[in-house]
């Protein structure tokens, strides 16, 4: 009964008009980023960090949520109705989405997607409600070890997830996790890599890494290439509806995707991405029906189910980062980052310490869900006319919030050399092809993961098999070398290559 | 020896040379023991370990065959100028230089600024609609950030506000 007193508290908190609203914008404008391409949920959270100064935590966090999972939604649609993954998320999505659209299907495909995305995501919730106590208590028992060894899993997660090669993914963690070290040390109090500029030795600012690197970097790799012509399908959208036969397709996939999306967002390195790569690959191994149409050639199951499992991957991946603290993906990183604003230390005591903080968000994500439906079915026509909007307008507006976002950080121009500087090393980073969410997950880990390991051996007296012989730890840096192994092994190594280059 | 990874070949160099580097500059600093940690410590192994892995990616990527050389490509030299160029000036005129005695001119005029100098960054410039999309800009900015959010920052030059 725990379970509802806890959300009962926790729909009294999101059901305030206040946080209702901050939900509704958080949504509104993750589907408008979803929508647009070229722009992300990083780079928008990133964005929009400093502004939520000003409001209570419990409302930042809501809108800046609704920002990740309303992106799933918005994504969708731009990829069913322009070939264009309007999220990296949605990339699998484009492959049947688009097929259909051209048969004149575009409304049951889009359908398909909101309708899935809003029961992934509703059992995602719940799954997170259900779950995140448990785990919690388990979490308590962590020690420095564990949490060191957790995060050494989480990393090598986060570098299953990155396309291409895996050593220039491990390279760019420790990469991160140096830059993340940049600034006072909190033992010593020696500046490290300050070069004596008084603004490094506050560390350097993750909105200026994240903006840096995912706003401007992007941006300018966007303009490389010339607006290609594409055809948008945005007057045929008629007959919203699914017949009934799609719904026979659908529901199978749907439910196949939730749970594997689930699953895999729970996983440290885990995320909506993820979640919808393996669940296209999963439809693709099913056997056709007789009569059925097949996948790359505009199948509803080809919609439905990555679309499910990566709405699902995005609320089960807030449960690392609200039991333990530590983000599985580049957007968790950023909500640790709105969290410490805020003055809250992300970790399992978050429950206990701020438990209208706790529940409230964990509400706010049904609601924002219902609300995402809502925004994102009937009111479709809306957001298929923003896909007319021409990059040119698109891009000064988003290197103007990003400079506006990163003044009002710290009101000191210095973040601005920053962020213009993270935009050339952005640049840089895409032309040698080093997928850059690896960096930041390492950035934000950095001090902790040097702490913990600090705590570690500390207790140990600088013996480091503390790390295999405590039962926890041993077990979760096993299953770090597990995975490692799994993706090196010839057979896995290729598929996914494989799966990374037929996008 | 001819290079089969173009991307591979500099990335590797790139963390070749930043991880010995950091392992460099954390010299500078106390190393300590495993026990007892010193600042130096984590940032020397993480820097060690980091141009390892730099090194070893620049001779695979010597080694290894690939199919099409994995070319870095033009750089768009336009669009980074243009980009970072806009955001630079956006900075001096937001707060001006004091070391170079530049006065602030604030927030409306780095709009302009910025959206006209952002938008040569584009593959066709037309200086109207710049002009119109940066009003817009302006008006919007300053209706979210200074009303709504109220941000504080200065929003015209100096010499009007005094």
């Amino acid at each position: 009964m725990d379970l509802i007193n806890h959300l009962s508290l926790g729909f009294g908190v999101a059901f305030t008009p206040i946080n209702l609203l901050y939900c509704l914008i958080g949504c509104i404008l993750g589907t408008l980023i979803g929508v647009l391409p070229g722009i992300g949920p990083v780079a928008t959270i990133a964005m929009l960090l400093p502004a939520t100064y000003a409001l209570p935590p419990v409302s930042a966090l809501i809108m800046l949520a609704g920002i990740y999972y309303g992106a799933q939604y918005g994504g969708s649609t731009t990829a069913i109705l322009v070939n264009l993954p309007g999220e990296s998320s949605s990339v699998v999505t484009v492959i049947d989405g688009y097929q259909m659209a051209r048969k004149g299907r575009a409304g049951p495909a889009l359908a398909a997607a909101g309708l899935g995305s809003f029961f992934a995501g509703c059992v995602g919730t719940i799954i997170l409600a259900a779950f995140a106590p448990p785990l919690t208590e388990v979490a308590f028992k962590f020690g420095p070890a564990e949490y060191f060894s957790l995060m050494i899993l989480g990393l090598i997660g986060a570098v299953v997830l990155a396309s291409g090669s895996l050593l220039k993914a491990v390279s760019m963690i420790v990469l991160g996790l140096l830059m993340g070290l940049v600034g006072t040390d909190v033992n010593s109090g020696v500046a490290r890599f300050s070069f004596d500029i008084p603004e490094l030795t506050d560390g350097i600012g993750f909105v200026a890494i994240a903006m840096g690197v995912f706003g401007y970097g992007e941006i300018i790799a966007n303009l490389a290439h010339p607006e290609e012509d594409r055809e948008v399908f945005t007057a045929k959208v008629s007959g919203l509806f699914p017949t009934k036969e799609d719904f026979k397709r659908m529901v199978p996939a749907v439910l196949r995707g939730t749970a594997l999306g689930s699953c895999l967002g729970i996983l440290p390195g885990g995320g909506a991405l993820l979640a919808a790569f393996a669940a296209y690959t999963i439809e693709k191994k099913t056997k056709l029906h007789p009569g059925e149409v097949p996948f790359g050639q505009g199948n509803i199951r080809g919609v439905a189910a990555p679309e499910s499992a990566n709405n699902a991957g995005a609320q089960t991946s807030f449960i690392p980062l609200l039991t333990l603290g530590i983000p599985p993906n580049a957007v968790m990183a950023l909500m640790v980052g709105a969290m410490t604003i805020h003055n809250i230390q992300p970790g399992p005591q978050v429950m206990t310490s701020n438990p209208e903080l706790f529940w409230g968000l964990i509400a706010s994500m049904w609601l924002g869900n219902a609300m995402l439906i809502v925004l994102n079915l009937p009111l479709i026509g809306m957001w298929i006319k923003l896909l007319s909007v021409p990059y040119k307008y698109l891009f000064p507006s988003i290197i103007l919030f990003c400079a506006i976002g990163v003044y009002s950080t710290n009101n000191n121009t210095f973040d601005i050399w920053m962020v213009g500087a993270f935009g050339i090393i952005g640049y840089i980073f895409h032309k040698l092809g080093c997928e850059p969410a690896p960096l930041l997950l390492g950035f934000i880990l950095g001090p902790m993961m040097e702490e913990n390991l600090r705590r570690a051996l500390l207790l140990s007296r600088g013996s480091w098999a503390v790390f295999v012989q405590r039962p926890i730890s041993g077990g979760l840096l096993a299953a770090a070398v597990l995975l490692l192994v799994i993706v090196l092994l010839p057979a896995v190594k290729n598929k996914r290559e494989e799966a990374f280059v037929e996008d | 020896m001819k290079i089969k990874s173009h991307k591979d070949f500099f990335s590797g160099l790139m963390f070749l040379f930043v991880g010995i580097a950091f392992a460099w500059g954390a010299t500078n600093y106390t190393i300590g023991s495993g026990a007892r940690m010193g600042p130096g410590y984590f940032p020397l192994v993480l820097g060690v370990v980091m141009a390892i892995m730099g090194a070893v990616l620049t001779m695979t990527a010597l080694v290894i065959e690939t199919e099409t050389g994995d070319p870095i490509g033009k750089w768009a030299w336009k669009p980074l100028f243009f980009v970072i160029i806009a955001n630079l000036l956006f900075g001096i005129l937001l707060g001006g230089l004091p070391s170079l005695g530049l006065p602030a001119m604030g927030l409306i005029v780095a709009i302009y600024v910025l959206v006209i100098v952002g938008s040569m960054a584009g593959s066709e410039f037309k200086l109207v609609p710049s002009i119109i999309l940066a009003t817009a800009l302006a008006i919007g900015s300053y209706v979210a950030f200074i009303w709504g959010l109220n941000l504080q920052m200065q929003v015209w030059p100096t010499f009007i506000t005094g």
